[in-house]
Parts: structure tokens; C-alpha cells; sequence
């Protein structure tokens, strides 16, 4: 991986976390007649910082139970190094989960937190105290070891959690949600700092977000699910520039979907809108039921008779909100509201609510996709 | 994925299924040991009833006999009307207390709720004897009235006695649910009401109580109950004509073997089923506090002065009341002679040197069986508790069926039960297990068991999964876990528990009236009893009540602070 190969060393001589894959296969799941993963394959590289990303409900959070044991699959199997752990129960599968609560014992200290896996696994009390230590200074809240977890602020029980988690030295790191339960401000923080240990340590590490900005800023790799299914895995650029379905490209950053046909044979295909006007979309594939989807940088807004330079469309103006450095126009496009993102400069001249202008579509970042 | 679903090995479908065998194991213990010492002795109790004398023919010609005996058919009578009477008159004192303390800006409203306990830690029986100081024929109140007035009130004679003394003792199960109910209506469907045009007595009666019903009912259902088991208190007041006196004398003056006291059982547990059958289903779907968001209680108004010296009369006369039993036992601990005068002749400390000279053998008898019956109580409890929340063993809802079903099982059926089971076990050396103090612990430990029980729910439920989840997480089997995490949180409810079957188990008596069998043995209650029934006895046995008093109250409030503490600790109290 990407990390300074002089700061992996220093690691290596405090915690030592080889790096393993995980491989998920032929994974289903059902609560009674409530089907929760749907044939789930997945390979994770070692040390890769991998997201399950989705909206609440689509299986992101059963899936990572299921790989700490807590959720039984109904079919398929889970490897971790090589070695399948399907059978085993958590507490023998050696993977390391941060929870959405933190799940600190309230009961303990800081540091009796942190030492509880490494008591469990029959560490001696030297090596203990030594590798609390070093997680509480990889997180850098040595100096609160002796509080009760109720004493610390979101932020450091967020810490806490996760250094008691890596204490262990765990195959793979499991983080469920765990920037939900913060403030924003600390949430773009804690992410980095996450990002940092991890890349320090070269540990794998499956990251559960509903939070596409989280995914895309740390995480290697994404894999996309919806309704108990994967639809897409890829880095945050490929899934952003290639979406693989109108889910994943409505899921990631804004889209503009416009509905319609296609019309034609051979080169003079045309993607036709409602009312008319289109696109020629030449020889490109074209799924069936596919509709026409393009990002609001990816298309300028021009007064009538202005010179186009790709796809032009027909459009009326509706609104405009200001964002700072640009302009966000909406506007109707053959009885579609879609959004137009143009650069804002001091004096330009401003277009107003019902006017009529055109679209003009950046050819190649359009995008044909369907369900 | 034909392939890959064949690799999932059966041990791990297995487990979602069923649980570990060490879990199994545990189930299967605390299930032999509700049948033996719960369900065995009922069994017993009922299979006596409904056979012929000395053989096991079946028979419905005991209850014949039952419904065509006058003595008999007249003590049912009198225990449903002396147990509706008593929630009648335990509703009066309750409403007002209740209704003030909640819907007015009462000062003192946390010291009314704190006094409306206070009878609850003193078993009625004990209270019953310095009732009579006060308002017997000859006591204090009808000398005064006498005296001035020139007549007598009959507070204390015959039934009106037991119901007297009944509900002034468990009046706080209706006030403490009541109360309960109507801090969790949502004052928005009060201002609803009067945005409506109703106000007064009107909203009341067709709002607040409407939704207050619920909490009623619980407590009304537990205070019938109560007074319908209850055996001491009429003993004690000397009113014979009622079931569980009635079940009491047969077996104990007739012998274990006339089926009398059996059928007599049997009725009292019917009676007991259906009074909570009823409030249970007249409850049912009305739940409705807990539909409610937000709000929270009825909106606190201000009295005018009218209303006020009306309010505090009223809390003043009931508190009087309820105070009346626990001032009296007071000044008969240190009277000399109290007999037809208003107040005792002379004072002295001589009672409180025979209690903790000879009779002290009672307060050792009584912590070391409410000590033990207390631990067996949250170790059923905590298992039991972790078995239905946390584990997916088939049946397991039984376990927690069959320890509360103990609720609705009198103490007076319970001790016949063991008398008649555990007679005819004999140790090596040929006494009788039913002799043995340990059997008067276990008959403590089953009665309490339901409050227990309760009380480990509760403790369990407040630990979310994800602390337990983190644990295993970190390389900690599931006993393992429920040792350093699960037991640890659960402290504070664990000793809730403790001190609740503790404290109520130290003052019982309904069962082990029936199975001491000596002195020596005997529990702090059963001293109290046998000195309460000789006039001579009164002030050693009012010393011993005080004794008695002071125990249970000493543990309360230490279970108090001990969880108040445990949850700062924690930080689990916001």
C-alpha cells in the first residue's frame, strides 16, 4: 500500500498486524421470509481499506456481523487469510469490530477496556500493560487511562473503542458507522485519523457507511449495495465517472436522470426525450430501459443562439441557488427538473426564473444506464 | 452458489437454531428445581383435593362437602367481601393522595409518596395488633369518643377489622401504580379535553381516570389478592370464618390428611388466577401511557386556598392513618401496661432486652433465611433472565412462566403443599423433610421469586447487546463474557433484587406459619405471631416488629443508595 515505508517500520515494532484478505462467497441470508443478502461475493486485498456503502436497510450492517460471527449465513462461506471461519464462533475469529455505540464497558476504565482482549487471549500482565501502552498511544489518549469511559467526550470514546480493538492485533478491523454518533466538525477529523492508523498499521479494514463523502474520502475501494445485494464495487473515481446503474450513479454525488427512447438504426441513433428533442448517442450500448444520466458539471447553460459545443436540449429555467464558487440553475427539461452547475464570477450576467435557454451536454460524460 | 451452500458446516446452522450445551445444562437445572419445589407441591396440593381420602380415586365429593358446609361457604363469602371492601376503602385513601400529589403544585408531594410506603415494610399482622391500641373497642380513639361524645365506633370488630387493617396496609400498591399512570399521561390530552369545554370533576372522571385506569387495575388486582391470601392478619384479629385461616386450622388442628385444607387450597388458587386474569384482561390494548410521546404528566395547577385547606386535611387524616400502626407498635415496645386508658401507664426498655436476649434467636433465624432465599432468588433470576433475553433455547419462555406463575400460588397453599410433598421424605436419619429449616427457605425463595425475577429483567434489559457483542468480539467465549460484563452491569439490579426478596422475605409469614416446626427454628415473623397472640407477649412482640420494621427499612434504603451509587458510577443514570 501507499503508506511511508519508515512509519510502517516504527509500527511494526509496537503492534504487528500482517495484512490478509477477505474473501466472501456465494453469501444469502434470510430472516424468515425477509431476504437480507442476496448472493454476495467479494474479494478484499490485503491491507485495503474497503467501504460497505448504502442506505439504512441494504445489508451493509448484516454483512459485517456476519463476517464477526455475530449473523450465521444460510449459505456461502467467509475467508479470512486463506482460512474459512464460517464455522467458528466470534470469540475464535480473531477480526476486530469497532461498534456504532463504541460498546465501551461502562464498568471499567479506559485501560481495563483496552487490556480485555488481551486478557481474554491469556496475555501476561507485562505484555498487557506494554500493549495498552502502545493502543492508547497510537490514538494518543494515554493520559486518560485511569477515567471511566463516561468521563470522555464522543471523540475519545470513539478512540477508546478503536484502540481496544486493535490491541489485539485482530486479522481485520470491522468499523461499524463509527463517525455516526459524532459531530460534524470531528467527524472530518476522526476519518483522517482513522485513515492515518490505518495505513500506519497496514491492517485490512471494512469500513459500514451510509455517508458517501466518509467512503469516497478514505476508503480505497467501495462496494455499493442496495436491497441486500452488491451493485457495483470500484474505487470512489470509478463509481462516480462509471456507474454501473442508476442506483449507484443517484447514490454518488448528484445526477440528472432524464426518462425516453431510443430512436434510429446504426450511427444515427438518437436518445429521444419526451416532446421531441434528443440526443444521438451513435453506436454506444444502450441497456434496455435505460434512461439518460449526466452530473450538473457536465453540462453548461447558454442563452439562446449561443454556439454549442456538444448535445444541445431545450430548456426554461426555474430557479437558481447560490453555492459560492458556482451557480446552481434548475431547470425543466422536457417536463424533467435537473440541476446545471455553472462557474460563479463577480459580474457575469445571471440567468432569471422563466427564461428560455438551452442545455449544452459534454458528450462524453453522458451516461446511459438502467435499474 | 449450489456449490458454496453445501460448504456451511451443521455446527454453525446449529447454533442459530438451538443453544450451548452448558445452556441447556442451566435450563434443565432451574427447570428441576421449579418442578420439585413449585410445581411438585401444587400438583400435590390440587391431585389431594380431587382424590378420595387415602387413595388416589378421583373424586369431586371434597368439594361436595366444601359448598354444602355452612362454616365454609360463609369464609368464602367473608374473604371476597373482606378483599373487595379493602380495595374499596384502599382506592379511598389512595384516589386523593394519587390525584393531589400528581395534578397539584403540592408542597411535600415527595415526602406524601415516601410515607404512602411505609406500610409495605411492615407485614399487616404486626400492624394489626396496635390498630387495636388505637381504634379497638376499649382503645385510644373509642375512649376519647366515649369519654366526650358518648359512643363507640366498631372500626376493628370482626371483618371490619381485617378490611381496616388490610387496606390501610396495602393501599400503597394502588397509589404507587396509580401515581405511576398519571405521571405518564401526556398533558396534551388534558389541554385537549379543556380546549373542548371540560373541565373539573367532568375531566376527571372522563379523561384523566379513563387513562389512569390501567394503573389502577394493577394495583387494585394485587391489593384483592393480597387480602384474599393473607392468613396472619385475620389469625391474629381472631376472625376464623375466612379460606386461608379456614386452610390453615384443618391442616394444622385436623391433620395433614383431611382433604378440606386441600380443597380450601384449591379454591384460593382459583380465586387468585382469576382476580389477575380479570385485571389482565380488562387491561389488555389500553396500555396507553407508553403510546404517548413526549408531554409527560398532568399539567400542575395551583390550588385556591379553599382547595388547599381541603387537600392537606385530607393528605393529614390519611397520613395519620397510615402512620397509626407504626406509632403504636412504637409506644407499646416501651409500654409498661396499655390497657383501657388512650395512651400506655409507664415506659421502659425491658422489651428490647428480652428481644435481644432470648428472642434473638428469631433475628439470627430470620437473616440467615432471607439471606439465602434472597441469593437463591437472583441466582434463579439472573439465569433465568439471561436464558429468555439472550439465548435462542426452545421453551425457554416457560422457564420464566413457571417461576412468575409462583405470584399467583398463596402462602398458605405453598406451605400445605410442602407439609404434604416433602412429609414423607425422610432424611437417612429418619426425619422428615418437611422438619427442616431449609424447607421454610425454599418456600421463601419460590414465593419471592416473581420480584426477583423482575428485577434481573429489568437490569439485563438496560445492557444493550453491542457491550456483550464487544466482548465476544475480543476473544471472550459466552461464559466468559456473561462473567467479567453481563454480571458486572447487572449489579445494581441484581442487588435491587436481593434486597427485595430480602427484606419482604424476612417479614413473611402466610407460608411458614405452616411449616415451623420448633422454636429454634423459627424466623423472626412466627416470634412475632406467638408473641401477639398472649397479652403478656405484646411488648416484647411489639419491640421485635420495631426490630422488624427497622431491618426492612435499613435495607431498603441502603439498596437505595447502593444503586443510586452504582449507576453514577457507571454513568448509566442519565
Amino acid at each position: 500500500m501507499s503508506a511511508d515505508p519508515a512509519i510502517r517500520a516504527a509500527a511494526d515494532t509496537t503492534l504487528s498486524t500482517p495484512a490478509v484478505a477477505v474473501e466472501i462467497s456465494g453469501v444469502n441470508l434470510s430472516y424468515g421470509t425477509n431476504h437480507v443478502l442476496k448472493d454476495i461475493d467479494l474479494s478484499i486485498a490485503p491491507g485495503e481499506f474497503f467501504a460497505f456503502l448504502g442506505p439504512s436497510g441494504c445489508g451493509k450492517t448484516t454483512l459485517l456481523r456476519l463476517i464477526a460471527g455475530f449473523n450465521q449465513a444460510d449459505t456461502g462461506r467467509v475467508m479470512i487469510g486463506g482460512r474459512d471461519i464460517s464455522a467458528l464462533p466470534p470469540w475464535k475469529r480473531d477480526v476486530g469490530m469497532v461498534f456504532q455505540s463504541y460498546a465501551l464497558w461502562p464498568h471499567m476504565s479506559v485501560r481495563r477496556n483496552v487490556a480485555f482482549g488481551l486478557e481474554e487471549r491469556g496475555v501476561s500482565r507485562a505484555e498487557v500493560a506494554r500493549r495498552v501502552d502502545v493502543a492508547l498511544g497510537l490514538v494518543g489518549l494515554s493520559h486518560l487511562a485511569d477515567r471511566r469511559p463516561s468521563q470522555l467526550s464522543g471523540g475519545q470514546q470513539q478512540r477508546v473503542a478503536v484502540a481496544r480493538t486493535v490491541a489485539v492485533e485482530p486479522k481485520v478491523l470491522l468499523l461499524d458507522e463509527p463517525l455516526s454518533n459524532l459531530d460534524a466538525k470531528m467527524r472530518v477529523q476522526v476519518r483522517r485519523e482513522l485513515r492515518d492508523l490505518q495505513q500506519r498499521l497496514g491492517l485490512t479494514t471494512i469500513f459500514v457507511t451510509h455517508d458517501q463523502e466518509e467512503a469516497n474520502t478514505i476508503c480505497d475501494r467501495i462496494a455499493v449495495m442496495n436491497d441486500g445485494t452488491i451493485q457495483q464495487v470500484g474505487t470512489p473515481m470509478e463509481l462516480y465517472e462509471r456507474p454501473a446503474n442508476l442506483f449507484v450513479a443517484n447514490f454518488l454525488g448528484t445526477a440528472n436522470i432524464l426518462a425516453g427512447g431510443v430512436e434510429g438504426e446504426g450511427g444515427a441513433r438518437r436518445f429521444a426525450l419526451p416532446g421531441g428533442a434528443g440526443i444521438p448517442i451513435g453506436d454506444r450500448i444502450c441497456p434496455a430501459g435505460a434512461k439518460l444520466v449526466f452530473r450538473p458539471q457536465h453540462a453548461r447553460l447558454v442563452p439562446l443562439g449561443a454556439p454549442i459545443a456538444g448535445a444541445a436540449l431545450p430548456c426554461t429555467v426555474l430557479s437558481r441557488e447560490f453555492l459560492g464558487s458556482t451557480m446552481r440553475y434548475f431547470v425543466a427539461v422536457a417536463g424533467t427538473e435537473v440541476a446545471v452547475d455553472a462557474a460563479f464570477t463577480s459580474g457575469r450576467a445571471l440567468l432569471d426564473p422563466g427564461a428560455q435557454a438551452m442545455l449544452d451536454l459534454e458528450t462524453d460524460s453522458l451516461l446511459l444506464l438502467a435499474d | 452458489m449450489a456449490i458454496v451452500s453445501q460448504t456451511l458446516p451443521a455446527a454453525a446452522r446449529a447454533r442459530r437454531l438451538t443453544a450451548t450445551p452448558g445452556q441447556i445444562a442451566l435450563a434443565l437445572a432451574i427447570t428441576a428445581f421449579l418442578l420439585m419445589f413449585l410445581v411438585l407441591p401444587v400438583a400435590t396440593v390440587i391431585y389431594v383435593a380431587f382424590t378420595e381420602k387415602g387413595s388416589s380415586t378421583f373424586t369431586l365429593v371434597n368439594f361436595y362437602d366444601f359448598f354444602r358446609t355452612e362454616l365454609f361457604m360463609r369464609s368464602l363469602w367473608n374473604s371476597f367481601y373482606v378483599s373487595a371492601m379493602s380495595v374499596v376503602w384502599a382506592s379511598v385513601f389512595a384516589l386523593p393522595l394519587a390525584y393531589l400529589t400528581t395534578r397539584y403544585a403540592f408542597r411535600g408531594a415527595a415526602i406524601v409518596q415516601t410515607l404512602g410506603f411505609l406500610p409495605l415494610i411492615m407485614p399487616p399482622f404486626v400492624g394489626a395488633v396496635a390498630m387495636q391500641l388505637f381504634f379497638g373497642r376499649n382503645g385510644s380513639i373509642n375512649l376519647l369518643l366515649d369519654e366526650y361524645l358518648g359512643f363507640k365506633l366498631d372500626f376493628m370488630e370482626g371483618l371490619n377489622g381485617v378490611i381496616f387493617v388490610q387496606s390501610v396496609h396495602y393501599f400503597p400498591f394502588i397509589l404507587i401504580n396509580l401515581s405511576a399512570s398519571l405521571r405518564n399521561i401526556d398533558r396534551a390530552m388534558e389541554e385537549a379535553a379543556q380546549n373542548l369545554g371540560c373541565s373539573g370533576f367532568r375531566l376527571f372522571r372522563r379523561i384523566v381516570f379513563p387513562l389512569a385506569m390501567p394503573g389502577y387495575l394493577a394495583g387494585a388486582s394485587l391489593v384483592f389478592v393480597k387480602v384474599f391470601d393473607d392468613l396472619a392478619t385475620p389469625l391474629l384479629l381472631n376472625v376464623k370464618d375466612m379460606l386461608a385461616p379456614q386452610a390453615y386450622l384443618r391442616v394444622t388442628s385436623i391433620g395433614i390428611a383431611d382433604p378440606m385444607g386441600y380443597v380450601i387450597s384449591v379454591v384460593l388458587i382459583v380465586a387468585s388466577v382469576l382476580a389477575m386474569w380479570l385485571s389482565a384482561r380488562a387491561m389488555k390494548g389500553r396500555d396507553y401511557a407508553t403510546t404517548q410521546r413526549g408531554g409527560g404528566g398532568l399539567a400542575r395547577r395551583r390550588m385556591t386556598t379553599g382547595e388547599a385547606i381541603f387537600g392537606y386535611g385530607v393528605v393529614a387524616l390519611i397520613l395519620a392513618l397510615v402512620l397509626a400502626p407504626h406509632l403504636g407498635l412504637l409506644l407499646l415496645s416501651f409500654a409498661t401496661i396499655w390497657s383501657f386508658s388512650p395512651l400506655p401507664d409507664a415506659y421502659t426498655l425491658a422489651h428490647y432486652g428480652r428481644v435481644f436476649g432470648e428472642s434473638s434467636v428469631y433475628i439470627k433465624n430470620t437473616l440467615i433465611y432471607a439471606s439465602i432465599a434472597g441469593a437463591i432468588d437472583v441466582v434463579l433470576g439472573v439465569a433465568i433472565a439471561y436464558l429468555v433475553l439472550r439465548t435462542r433455547l426452545i421453551g425457554r419462555e416457560w422457564l420464566d412462566w413457571m417461576a412468575t406463575a409462583a405470584l399467583a400460588i398463596p402462602g398458605v397453599v405453598l406451605g400445605i403443599g410442602y407439609l404434604r410433598t416433602f412429609y414423607g421424605v425422610t432424611l437417612p436419619d429418619g426425619t422428615p423433610l418437611a422438619t427442616l429449616w431449609i424447607t421454610i427457605v425454599l418456600a421463601l425463595a419460590i414465593r419471592r421469586l416473581p420480584y426477583a425475577l423482575r428485577a434481573c429483567y429489568a437490569a439485563l434489559q438496560q445492557i444493550s447487546v453491542s457491550l456483550e457483542e464487544a466482548a465476544e468480539n475480543l476473544g471472550a467465549t459466552k461464559a466468559r463474557t456473561v462473567r467479567r460484563i453481563v454480571v458486572p452491569l447487572m449489579a445494581g439490579g441484581i442487588l435491587a433484587g436481593f434486597v427485595t426478596s430480602f427484606s419482604t422475605a424476612a417479614v413473611e409469614l402466610s407460608a411458614t406459619l405452616m411449616l415451623v416446626q420448633s422454636n429454634s427454628d423459627a424466623p423472626l415473623a412466627y416470634g412475632l405471631y406467638v408473641f401477639m397472640q398472649s397479652a403478656a407477649g405484646r411488648g416484647p412482640g411489639a419491640a421485635l416488629g420495631v426490630v422488624a420494621v427497622l431491618l426492612v427499612a435499613a435495607c431498603t434504603l441502603l439498596s437505595h443508595i447502593i444503586i443510586e451509587r452504582s449507576q453514577k458510577a457507571k454513568g448509566m443514570g442519565q
